[in-house]
C-alpha cells in the first residue's frame, strides 16, 4: 500500500501526479476464503478489515453485488454521534465515535471527521423535560452531553430564528458528535482491508447459501461457488431478502430515507441542528452545500427515492427554523432505502445457522456505527461468540421482550 | 407522490392517506406459543415487489382497504376490499 502524506503529497505533485497507485485491489474470486462478507458498504468493508487487522483473518472476501459504497454508505448525511437514552445504544456508539476519532491516522486515510456538536432542539416545556431526562441519562453513561439555553443556542447558531411557529426554548448538545466524509470512510477501509490481503469483489451477487444440516459451507454468486464455512450478510436494504435465502424471517421493514442538499454558500452553519419536533435536521458540508434530512416516507419502498409530500414539509420545517435558506436552491435529492426493526436498534450477531452471522437493522442511523459495527462483527466471527457490546442487539430480544426501544433516539421519524 | 385510488372518492393524492402497514395478519390463538407471538407481532414479510397493504384515506372518506403495491416501482396493482381474501393472482404473499 503506498503510504500517503504531506511529502508524498507533494513529492508526486512534482512529477506531474503520475506515481499514484489504485487505492484498493478489485479482486477476482477464489474458490475457497475463511470468511464471507457479503455487502461491500462501510459494514462490510470495516467488518473485512478488522478480521485481518484484529484477529489475524486474512483470508477473507468482500462480496458486492455492484459497486463498493453506493449503497447507504454513500447516501446518508454523515452524522455520527453516540448520544442515545440506553445504556447498551451508549456504549456501543460510543464506541463507534472513539474509533472515529482515530480513524484518520488507523486507516492513513483522511475521514475528514469534524467534530462540530450535534444540537438538538427543544420546542416545549416538554420538549425540554424530555430532554434533560435524555441528557442525564447519557451522561449517566459516561457520554458528553450538555443542555444549551436559548441565549447559548443563538450565540451557537446565529442563522436560527427564534421567532418561527415553534418557539426555541433550549436544547442539548453532545460537542463531540459532529460530521465525517462517508466516501472517505468507505474507501479508507477499502484500502485498509486490501493492503492486508482481503479481497475486494465487485459485481458479485449471493444467490443463494450451501447449508447442511444447521451449518454453512458455503455461496453460490453469479460467479460461480465459493465455499467458506463463516458469513457475515451485511446488507443494508436488502437484509429481508438475503436472510430469505438462508430461510431465516426479519423483523425488519424497509423504507425510504431522503436527504437533499442546497447549492454551495459560504460557511454560515458550523453546527448540526437537528429538531425532533419538526423532523428536520440541518448541516453545511464541507463544500458549503447545506444537507438537509427529515423523517422516512411511510410505507414499504426499494425505490431508493423519496417521496414529495415529504420532501416538502421537511424543507418547510427548515425554511421555518433557517428563514435565510428560503432563497437557496435545491441540487440534489435522493433516499436510501433504510431497513427499520420494531425497536428501532440494530438486528446483530449468531443467527440459528452455524457459521452464518447477520449485521442489519440499522434503520436511520448505520454510518454512525460503521467502526463499532465492523470490530464487534469481526470479534463476533472470529470467537464465535456475541461480542460484550452487541450482546443485547441479538435477534432473540424479540422473543424475550428485552427490546432496546429507541425510537426517540433515532432522531428520525418513523 | 402516490396516487391512491380510494374505493369511494376516486384517485387522490398520498398525502390524504394513512398508511397501515401489511394486510392479511391475523393475530393467533392466545394459547399460541412464543414463536408464533414473536413471528406476529414482529416478523415482517418485507418483500422487493408485490406488497398487500393496509391503506386508509384518513383526510378522506375514513375507508380502510387494501391495495397491492410494487414496493420497487411503486405501482399500484389491484385496490380490494378489507376482509376480502388475497388476490389470487398475487398467491400467498399476504
Amino acid at each position: 500500500m503506498q503510504r500517503y502524506s504531506a511529502l508524498k503529497l507533494a513529492g508526486l505533485a512534482l512529477r506531474g501526479n503520475h506515481g499514484w497507485q489504485p487505492a484498493w485491489r478489485d479482486a477476482e474470486p477464489k474458490s475457497t476464503y475463511d470468511v464471507l462478507v457479503i455487502g461491500g458498504g462501510g459494514h462490510g468493508l470495516a467488518t473485512a478489515y478488522y478480521l485481518a487487522r484484529k484477529h489475524g483473518v486474512r483470508n477473507v472476501a468482500v462480496l458486492e453485488r455492484g459497486a463498493i459504497g453506493l449503497g447507504n454508505s454513500g447516501r446518508n448525511t454523515q452524522v455520527v454521534r453516540s448520544n442515545y437514552f440506553y445504556p447498551a445504544s451508549c456504549a456501543f456508539y460510543d464506541h463507534s465515535l472513539k474509533l472515529y476519532e482515530g480513524l484518520s491516522s488507523e486507516l492513513n486515510f483522511n475521514v475528514m471527521l469534524s467534530q462540530r456538536g450535534v444540537l438538538n432542539l427543544a420546542h416545549s416545556e416538554h420538549d425540554l423535560e424530555m430532554q434533560r431526562r435524555w441528557c442525564n441519562a447519557i451522561r449517566m453513561s459516561a457520554v458528553d452531553s450538555e443542555m444549551l439555553s436559548p441565549a447559548e443556542i443563538q450565540k451557537l447558531v446565529p442563522p436560527l430564528s427564534f421567532r418561527g411557529r415553534h418557539p426555541i426554548l433550549g436544547g442539548f448538545i453532545q460537542r463531540r458528535a459532529g460530521i465525517c466524509r462517508h466516501d472517505a470512510v468507505v474507501w479508507g477501509y477499502a484500502r485498509a482491508a486490501s493492503a492486508l490481503g482481503v479481497d475486494i469483489i465487485q459485481n458479485c451477487e449471493v444467490l443463494g447459501f450451501q447449508i447442511e444440516g444447521d451449518r454453512l459451507h458455503g455461496v453460490r454468486t453469479n460467479r460461480g461457488t465459493i465455499s467458506a464455512n463463516r458469513a457475515v450478510m451485511s446488507v443494508a436494504g436488502y437484509s429481508s431478502q438475503l436472510a430469505g435465502l438462508a430461510g431465516l424471517p426479519l423483523q425488519i421493514t424497509t423504507m425510504a430515507l431522503q436527504a437533499m442538499v442546497t447549492e454551495p454558500i459560504k460557511p454560515v452553519l458550523d453546527t448540526m441542528v437537528i429538531s425532533s419536533l419538526v423532523h428536520a435536521y440541518v448541516s453545511q458540508s464541507d463544500r458549503g452545500e447545506i444537507v438537509i434530512g427529515g423523517g422516512a416516507d411511510a410505507y414499504n419502498s426499494y425505490a431508493q427515492r423519496g417521496g414529495l409530500p415529504l420532501q416538502r414539509s421537511v424543507i418547510g420545517a427548515v425554511v421555518e427554523l433557517f428563514p435565510s435558506f428560503s432563497r437557496l436552491r435545491l441540487m440534489r435529492q435522493w433516499a436510501g432505502r433504510v431497513d427499520i426493526t420494531p425497536d428501532t436498534s440494530p438486528i446483530m450477531g449468531l443467527t440459528p445457522i452455524e457459521g452464518l452471522f447477520i449485521n442489519c437493522g440499522w434503520g436511520t442511523g448505520g454510518f454512525k456505527a460503521i467502526p463499532a459495527g465492523g470490530d464487534t462483527m469481526a470479534d463476533t466471527v472470529a470467537t464465535g461468540k456475541p461480542h460484550p457490546l452487541i450482546a443485547g442487539f441479538d435477534m432473540k430480544r424479540f422473543q424475550t421482550g428485552a427490546l432496546i426501544d429507541e425510537g426517540a433516539a433515532a432522531g428520525v421519524a418513523h | 407522490m402516490l396516487r391512491i385510488p380510494c374505493p369511494y372518492c376516486g384517485v387522490r393524492d398520498e398525502s390524504e392517506f394513512t398508511f397501515g402497514g401489511p394486510a392479511h395478519v391475523t393475530r393467533p390463538l392466545p394459547e399460541s406459543d412464543d414463536a408464533t407471538w414473536t413471528s406476529y407481532l414482529f416478523a415482517r414479510r418485507n418483500p422487493a415487489g408485490v406488497h398487500l397493504e393496509r391503506w386508509s384515506h384518513a383526510f378522506g372518506c375514513g375507508v380502510w382497504f387494501n391495495i397491492a403495491r410494487d414496493t420497487c416501482t411503486h405501482d399500484i396493482l389491484k385496490v380490494y376490499a378489507t376482509g376480502e381474501p388475497t388476490p389470487p393472482e398475487f398467491g400467498n404473499r399476504g
